[in-house]
């Protein structure tokens, strides 16, 4: 037990949330100038070798235009552009040119902020790294052992997923989208959770503390992500052309990016509760008991398979979907506040006297 | 569950019979959007069971809940609240679910069966109608390579090919999206079976056991005996199992956390059978002592009294550890030690154990640390008989109706009260004798489990993360190409892309392939 690292570790804790509170402003004033999605395509920046994909293959379609000499047939890559508008911007021949037209489509005072944004993301993402490694010197075990601790790694985590994939991809309205909640999320842990650094019981003591948790920390933080964008899809779907949510991408790409984080998540919550299992059998004897906490992983499992069911019947209502995945992340914030404080079980570990 | 299409066989008949009304009742269940609805059902379903406490859990928590609340609580156990999940309704969903399931698997793995056996199909005749498509031009001299390159170049990305004529290739990949997809359904209905057999052929018994002491593993000797429908207790291979050591340690230095347990472990021996050699073994919180035919897991402990008991004449009429139970975190601890073999009437000593004592103003005694800092025992003294009509009760309490209290020699109060520390003898009131209170030890508190459904229930878990990541990771596709004469001695190639559920990378991969023959071909086209 080293207090002065934990003393430490919370430096970086507060530094974090204020950086991370930093790059939200930085965010919104991305937001506030963009221009809308639909005079935009800044995404993906198109590098050279995609360039000359896209050149080639719009010089296979003319040569098979001029071969059949009939236009109806002309383009036919644009007929597979109809159906989904926004599926691969790189391999799309795209009559809007190339990406310095593109970037400058946003106002210089917005890819300021897109860009500080993105920079003070990654430092706070750095800085939670940083606290969670000085809390983990500082008790001598893997910074999981109580709601305090499993709050910042889950807002670690979170933060990784969105600098690791939308950041990286350019997605800079998802930005402020995403540091609201991990942020609050922080400020709650710093404040309403925090726990003093301390030895863990000797149930928890175990190998699997970090085997089980990381994962299901790491699962919660792409959940997190996840139910952003589906909420952010069922908000763009409503809205109107001239509304603020328009700047933001068609909501079937919302939609699909929602699915791409809850597809990576769902196996790793597969992954917690066999893990969980394997270890509550170590520990309580049992590998199932129907503890609060065990009920409630099960119930997020269920709730996010049916997710992955509706998603996959055909004809099934996207909005629908989209719903499912939000009630599957109101059982995971339920797991982690409401079930932590008032229900009775084996996992009482919070540490929130 | 997922992929499948429900099928509508070209039904024109006017009426169902029972068979008909069976055949719709079994396709309305293995339908995917039953099958979602029992989804949601199961979630919903399992949540009451974390709200009320469970019977099966705590019944002391149950009782006393439906006594504070005298409303609800009757009409809630009515409807199975405090055993959710042993309820008809909560079975019943996963019965149907279960069910679904398996109505669903079969077919599917029959459909697998024969696609895996048939070639991929025929291309269709415009793959311009596909939901990806790229097309180039070829002389016709270059077809037979560029066909061969096609063939070779999807076959190295893992489609199975078939040229059913010589204009044409047909590729076909994702079957172990399927494989996964049907392993990971088929194994969730192993692991029900792996419960099952848990539950059914299990059993688990808890049994406490002072340092010192051992025990042998038979259905008398346990504490506690929760054997599933089918064990037969009588066929429990009686391994021996003695106690040497407990160790217990708790926080003592860092402020707000003192008197939270750190570590507990108990240094055993133990001989598989009756008779054969012991051997020295080290048991932990998460470190269960795994034996042949089960597990004994450290899950409690606490402390056991010694006591010397002897009666007038000063003939030992009981000695020997008691264990008490802790009731709070500081080990403020009740017990009960029976004296038997005390005359005229049979003794009763009850009261508490308190590992660092303090006597409060308001709370009387009690226990401030866990560990032993001050130990006392607290005791009143009872006299009667402890087992009437010899039946069975806690070791822990004594049966108050069948005992009376003895009123100590001063008359001051109702009940003679014993304070002792170890190494102390005090009188018994009455000139009845004498209690010594010789040392305190630690007991350690075991759980012994078998549960042979555990292996298969692992095992099947593990097949189904398996499985269930090769079905969201592997794309199920299909991939045509068709060459089409264009006249001028040139011809025009046709590539088109069919996916199994959406695919971003479709048109992706698609084009890639087009990039890459066309390429290929490119220097002769000129």
């Amino acid at each position: 037990m080293n207090e002065t690292l934990a003393i430490y570790a919370n430096y970086a804790l507060y530094s974090a949330v204020g950086v991370l509170t930093l790059a939200m402003i930085a965010y919104a004033v991305y937001l506030a100038g963009a221009v809308p999605a639909a005079e935009r395509d800044a995404e993906a920046a198109v590098e050279a070798d995609d360039a000359a994909r896209s050149a080639r293959a719009r010089a296979r379609a003319e040569q098979v235009a001029a071969l059949a000499g009939a236009p109806a047939s002309a383009d036919p890559r644009g007929a597979s552009d109809e159906r989904s508008p926004s599926t691969d911007p790189p391999t799309a021949a795209d009559p809007r040119g190339t990406s310095d037209e593109r970037s400058g489509a946003d106002p210089e005072r917005a890819r300021v902020g897109a860009g500080i944004g993105g920079a003070l993301s990654w430092l706070g993402t750095g800085l939670l790294l940083l606290s969670l490694v000085l809390r983990g010197l500082s008790v001598e075990r893997a910074p999981l052992g109580n709601l305090f601790e499993f709050s910042v790694a889950g807002g670690f985590f979170a933060m990784l997923a969105y600098c690791l994939v939308p950041l990286r991809r350019g997605m800079h309205w998802l930005g402020l989208f995403v540091l609201a909640p991990v942020t609050l999320l922080l400020w709650l842990a710093g404040t309403i959770w925090y726990t003093e650094a301390a030895e863990l019981v000797p149930s928890l003591d175990s190998y699997w503390l970090v085997i089980h948790v990381s994962i299901a920390t790491l699962a919660t933080g792409l959940s997190i992500v996840g139910a952003v964008l589906a909420a952010l899809f069922l908000i763009r779907d409503r809205a109107s052309k001239r509304s603020f949510w328009a700047k933001l991408p068609a909501a079937p790409k919302l939609e699909r990016l929602s699915y791409g984080m809850n597809v990576v998540a769902f196996p790793m919550w597969t992954f917690t509760l066999i893990a969980g299992a394997i270890w509550a059998r170590q520990a309580w004897s049992s590998y199932w008991n129907w503890d609060p906490k065990e009920v409630w992983t099960f119930v997020i499992w269920v709730v996010y398979a049916a997710y992955l069911h509706a998603r996959v019947t055909k004809n099934a209502d996207r909005r629908t979907v989209a719903w499912i995945a939000l009630a599957g992340f109101a059982c995971i914030v339920i797991n982690y506040t409401i079930v932590n404080f008032y229900f009775v079980g084996q996992h009482s570990y919070a540490g929130v006297g | 569950m997922s992929t499948r299409a429900t099928r509508r066989d070209g039904v024109t008949q006017p009426r169902l019979g029972p068979v008909g009304w069976a055949r719709w009742a079994w396709r309305q269940l293995t339908s995917m959007r039953t099958a979602l609805f029992l989804l949601l059902l199961l979630a919903i379903g399992a949540v009451p069971g974390s709200m009320f406490p469970q019977r099966s859990l705590d019944p002391a928590r149950t009782t006393d809940w439906i006594e504070r609340h005298p409303d609800a609580g009757p009409v809630l156990d009515r409807l199975y609240a405090f055993d959710v999940y042993s309820s008809p309704w909560f079975s019943a969903i996963y019965l149907l679910l279960f069910t679904s399931l398996v109505g669903c698997i079969v077919p599917r793995t029959i459909t697998l069966a024969r696609q895996l056996r048939a070639r991929p199909p025929r291309a269709p005749r415009r793959l311009q109608r596909l939901e990806a498509h790229d097309a180039f031009v070829v002389a016709d001299e270059d077809l037979p390579a560029v066909l061969d390159d096609a063939a070779s170049t999807l076959r190295r990305k893992r489609f199975r090919i078939a040229r059913h004529d010589e204009t044409t290739i047909s590729a076909e990949s994702g079957y172990l999206k399927e494989v996964g997809n049907l392993l990971f359904h088929g194994s969730l209905v192993t692991l029900i079976v792996g419960m099952a057999i848990g539950h059914l052929y299990g059993w688990r018994a808890d049994i406490v056991v002072p340092e010192g002491e051992s025990f042998v593993s038979t259905v008398t000797r346990y504490d506690t005996w929760a054997p599933g429908p089918l064990v037969d207790g009588e066929d429990l291979t009686p391994f021996a199992l003695t106690v040497e050591k407990m160790t217990a340690s708790f926080e003592e230095d860092q402020a707000g956390q003192i008197g939270m347990p750190r570590a507990f472990s108990a240094e055993v021996r133990y001989a598989d059978r009756l008779g054969g050699a012991t051997q020295p073994a080290h048991v932990a919180v998460n470190e269960p002592l795994e034996l042949d035919d089960a597990t004994v897991f450290l899950l409690g402990n606490g402390y056991a009294p010694v006591v010397t008991v002897k009666d007038r004449d000063g003939q030992v009429i009981y000695s020997g550890a008691t264990a008490f139970l802790a009731q709070d975190g500081s080990y403020r601890s009740t017990g009960a030690i029976k004296v038997g073999a005390a005359q005229p009437k049979q003794l009763g000593l009850v009261g508490l154990f308190l590992p660092t004592a303090v006597i409060d103003d308001t709370q009387g005694p009690i226990s401030v640390f866990p560990d032993l800092r001050n130990p006392a025992l607290a005791m009143s003294v009872y006299e009667g008989e402890l087992y009437p009509k010899g039946s069975a009760q806690s070791v822990f309490s004594i049966d108050t109706d069948t005992m009376e209290p003895v009123a100590p020699d001063d008359g001051s109060e109702d009940i003679a009260r014993i304070w002792l520390q170890p190494g102390e003898t005090k009188d018994l009131p009455g000139g009845r004798g004498t209690v010594t209170f010789d040392r305190v030890d630690r007991f350690a508190g075991f759980a012994v489990r078998d549960d042979p459904g555990k292996e298969l229930v692992l095992g099947s878990s593990v097949v189904a993360l398996l499985g269930l990541i090769a079905s969201l990771v592997i794309r199920g596709r299909r991939v045509f190409v068709r060459v089409v004469p264009a006249g001028d001695g040139r011809s025009v190639v046709h590539l088109g892309g069919m996916a199994k559920g959406e695919d971003d990378r479709l048109s992706r991969v698609v084009t890639d392939l087009a990039d890459e023959l066309s390429q290929r071909s490119a220097p002769a086209e000129r």
